[in-house]
């Protein structure tokens, strides 16, 4: 079998109309890295409620063994939606590092 | 057996469609093409044809409608006119990325401003680049032959591309005239059931418009391009094998009395009746008037159209459209530079004619013509004329 290449090489290697036919490739592109925020929870504060797992725009956010609740930041966009329905206030936007 | 009726061009336009048993029509009334809205609405609601007819509260939800429900894998269809097309605009290159067949009836009519609800082509032209098969009907017959066309080419695994068909507003959509309506079985052996590349299935899942990063998207638009360019020899096999089946035949150049002719006038859609009054005309004084009729306008039939005008002096194009601040006209701007590297190529005089609904009457055209036979042998005076303009 040959190898899976990220991109076709070629114009002609397209499919058409750029369909993909297979399920959840995006989690092959990692995205994250435009963030110029990204949450901290503080378990402290945290009901584990799940309010952040449900609302997050791009499904990153997912629950620990623990039950408390963390963001795969190879993906997170830093958009802030989970702190913003965080009603205990446990998640903290911090700036990205330069 | 096809019968032969005396209809209005938009009914009989409506009535070719459902012949096509489209499973969605999604169609936003608006003048002219509002009688093809209707009476493909009455259609589904009196139960003659089993399809979805989605109201929608705008073209840009009509098309958007379309686009989805042939992702989905339905056959659809759509039609509109001048502002509704402009208010389309944002979709139609979408809708033909994603390789989607969806028909697209147009009622020509100018844009505004100011308002004009009558025909010119100012509509279709701002949508030269968005990469749809693109045909211009000269009559009924043809407005109806090009609808059941239309989906065959567009549905063809190897084009899987939109076509918007452009029909003259009232000088075609609002005309009763004589033509022969297709019966189902006719229409039936001709147009096979649409078989989507994919659909949009949870058992299966795709995804469809996907994001396109800097390092693949000019790919993308080379398979656009070339598919668009490709698309021309499954038109040229549909529309021989219509000729085989119905004894009507198309070109993507008509030509009348175009051999011999010194001076050619070229048009789109149906101004070509009126004007081939004109070289009828002025043949038989012995004028070497002849023309010739653009009925695919994208892909543009480069080699056809050569082939057309080959030994003409004097080519006239009469454009329905302004390209403000421009070079005149869009149809007089492509032939120029499909023209340009060809030593023998024929001068080219553009008029902007029938602009808003102003009548081209045959006298017109004959006037036209005379200008075109004082301007052989004459350098070129270059740039356009607004015909008929008052001074």
């Amino acid at each position: 079998m040959t190898t899976k290449k990220k991109y076709p090489e070629k114009w002609t290697e397209l499919n058409p109309g750029c369909m993909v036919f297979e399920a959840g490739s995006a989690k092959a592109h990692k995205t994250g890295s435009w963030k110029a925020q990204h949450p901290v929870w503080d378990n402290r504060k945290c009901i584990k409620c799940g309010v952040c797992y449900i609302y997050c725009p791009e499904a990153c956010v997912s629950r620990t063994e623990e039950g408390y609740y963390a963001a795969d930041l190879e993906y997170c966009k830093g958009c802030g939606i989970c702190a913003h329905e965080c009603w205990p206030g446990a998640i903290e936007m911090k700036e990205e590092e330069v | 057996m096809a019968k032969r009726v005396g209809m209005e061009v938009a009914i009989a336009a409506a009535e070719a469609v459902a012949l096509c048993r489209i499973d969605v029509a999604a169609v936003y009334p608006i003048t002219p093409n509002t009688h093809i809205a209707e009476h493909l609405a009455e259609i589904v609601a009196d139960g003659k044809l089993d399809a979805e007819y989605i109201t929608v509260e705008s073209e840009h939800s009509s098309i958007s409608a379309c686009c989805g429900a042939s992702g989905a894998g339905a056959r659809a269809y759509t039609a509109t006119s001048s502002q509704g097309l402009m208010l389309m605009h944002e979709i139609l290159p979408i809708v033909s990325a994603m390789r989607l067949p969806v028909v697209m009836g147009l009622a020509n009519r100018a844009v505004s401003g100011p308002l004009n609800i009558w025909n010119d082509h100012s509509d279709i032209m701002p949508q030269r680049d968005s990469g749809w098969i693109s045909f211009f009907a000269e009559n009924g017959q043809e407005a109806v032959d090009m609808s059941i066309q239309s989906f065959r080419i567009a549905e063809d695994p190897e084009v899987m591309l939109p076509i918007v068909l452009n029909i003259d507003g009232f000088q075609l959509t609002h005309m009763i005239e004589a033509l022969e309506l297709p019966s189902q079985k006719e229409v039936d052996r001709y147009l096979p059931p649409f078989r989507p590349l994919a659909t949009l299935h949870p058992d299966k899942p795709v995804s469809m418009g996907a994001y396109a990063f800097p390092d693949i998207f000019t790919e993308v638009m080379k398979v656009k391009d070339s598919v668009l360019i490709d698309s021309k020899k499954t038109i040229l096999k549909a529309w021989d094998e219509w000729g085989k089946q119905f004894g009507r035949w198309y070109k993507p150049v008509e030509t009348y009395k175009a051999d011999g002719a010194e001076v050619l006038i070229m048009t789109m859609g149906s101004m070509g009746e009126t004007a081939s009054i004109a070289v009828d005309e002025l043949r038989a004084k012995g004028v070497p008037a002849g023309l010739v009729k653009l009925r695919l306008w994208r892909p543009f039939p480069f080699e056809e159209f050569r082939e057309a005008i080959k030994g003409a002096k004097v080519l006239i194009v009469c454009d329905r459209a302004v390209s403000f601040g421009g070079p005149g006209g869009p149809v007089a701007a492509e032939v120029k530079s499909a023209l340009y590297n060809d030593a023998g190529r024929p001068a080219v005089l553009n008029f902007l004619i029938g602009l808003g609904g102003r009548d081209v009457t045959v006298e017109n055209f004959k006037d036209i013509l005379e200008k075109g036979v004082q301007a052989i042998n004459k350098k070129p005076a270059g740039g356009y004329i607004f015909y008929g303009v008052r001074e």
